[in-house]
């Protein structure tokens, strides 16, 4: 009796001190959130600029750059999964990598082989313990992105893309025909949702409405193909960038309510517990009582006899 | 006095934006000057270049601007550096560090952030 209740109260202890890990994670994923949505929307004016500025190229030159132009029976893709470098945010790096299996499994289905480029430790480890090859992984950086994290990601996609797929058996380098990017969307606090999206050969999203808005004839310097060359591969880190940039936001959320449900689950399991003890303890005392009660009783008895 | 919008963007972030009388700014071609009315332009900027805006009010914001582009349209001017950073946030310091790094790209950033900071290299 007296050890189940010791037993007891020491998970009381641990519990709490669990909580108050769990309670600070939460508060720190918290306060990071609002400063990962705001390098989102920092990142914003570049963006719509460059938009702008390619828009502007469209209209002026024919647009005929390998890096828009989808290469004729594509036979392989990359796939560059963006995951987290730590755990704790609950079904956030499982729910991106699922994703990243299922649009794998479609490319198969489409007879190209994807090849795997993980950013974030958990993504990597997840691959590494399944023997799955990776071609390239990045980590380190996943709570707070910089530009410069991912210009090596965005050099190494750019270049495989430009390789010659064909040539590649021989080389040993990996090339491709298509590159894909799983990440985590952050529509709201509430609501991440894994995306997977072709970001090459380029689709440019146009700013604004068509052919409605119209552009003025472009002076170039240099000329037009040159500055396609630059603003191409720059267009596509861009995007790479504000797709890492949510997935941090994401993840920061997705740890925050992680948190808060464990947090959560701590304080009912402390409460249970304390029931639990407490009545042990009654049942302790009850049962010295009746056994001194027992005891006087028998002692009584034994005395009358005589 | 005419006058245009300036928008100095870089990737992480908004550096500056606000309205102009004047931009200087280097492309790969050479030194360029940017008037209000000038004919809609696109240049690609080079490695470690600096960039001026002089301000309606007069003043003058300096920045060393590494890489990017500049597109001059009807309604204003766009800096959209990979990198940039304003001339009172510049380390002198470590830029002075630098200039005789190996590297020739971080020597001419290096060089374009002591020019932009106003100091002699």
């Amino acid at each position: 009796m007296a050890a189940e209740l010791r037993v007891l109260k020491q998970r009381v202890k641990s519990t709490q001190a669990i909580k108050k890990i769990t309670r600070a994670m939460e508060l720190i994923a918290t306060s990071r959130i609002g400063k990962a949505q705001a390098r989102v929307a920092a990142s914003r004016p570049y963006t719509e600029e460059i938009t702008k500025v390619l828009s502007s190229l469209a209209t002026a030159s024919t647009l005929s750059h390998p890096l828009l132009v989808a290469h004729e029976n594509p036979t392989r893709a990359a796939v560059l999964v963006v995951t987290s470098d730590k755990g704790m945010c609950g079904g956030y790096n499982s729910s991106v990598i699922k994703a990243a299996e299922e649009l794998q499994t479609r490319l198969r289905q489409e007879g190209k082989e994807p090849s795997l480029y993980v950013i974030g430790r958990t993504g990597a480890g997840y691959y590494r313990f399944r023997q799955r090859e990776v071609v390239d992984s990045w980590i380190g950086f996943t709570q707070k992105p910089t530009y410069t994290d991912i210009v090596a990601a965005g050099d190494a996609l750019v270049e495989g893309f430009l390789a010659d797929t064909d040539a590649d058996t021989e080389s040993g380098a990996v090339a491709f025909d298509e590159v894909h990017v799983v990440y985590t969307e952050f529509k709201s606090m509430m609501t991440q949702q894994p995306i997977a999206k072709r970001v090459v050969p380029l689709e440019v999203e146009f700013a604004g409405e068509g052919e409605n808005t119209v552009l003025p004839g472009y002076d170039f310097e240099p000329d037009p193909e040159t500055l396609l060359d630059a603003l191409l591969p720059k267009y596509i880190k861009t995007r790479l960038y504000a797709a890492v940039l949510e997935a941090a936001a994401s993840e920061l959320a997705n740890r925050q309510r992680a948190m808060k449900a464990a947090t959560d689950n701590a304080s009912e399991m402390i409460r249970a517990l304390t029931r639990e003890a407490n009545q042990a303890r009654q049942a302790k005392i009850t049962q010295e009582i009746s056994e001194i009660v027992g005891g006087a009783d028998a002692l009584a008895t034994a005395g009358s006899d005589e | 006095m005419a006058e245009m919008s300036v928008q100095l963007v870089a990737v992480e972030r908004r550096l500056w934006s606000g309205t102009g009388t004047m931009v200087v700014a280097q492309t790969t071609e050479g030194e360029i000057g940017i008037l209000p009315g000038h004919e809609p332009m696109l240049g690609q900027l080079t490695e470690g270049g600096v960039v001026r805006i002089t301000t309606t009010d007069g003043d003058v914001v300096t920045a060393a601007v590494h890489g990017g582009f500049l597109s001059v349209t009807g309604d204003g001017v766009s800096v959209l550096a990979e990198g940039a950073e304003l001339a009172h946030e510049i380390d002198v310091e470590r830029a002075r560090a630098r200039i005789d790094a190996e590297d020739t790209d971080a020597r001419a950033r290096a060089a374009a952030r002591l020019k932009a900071a106003g100091q002699s290299a």
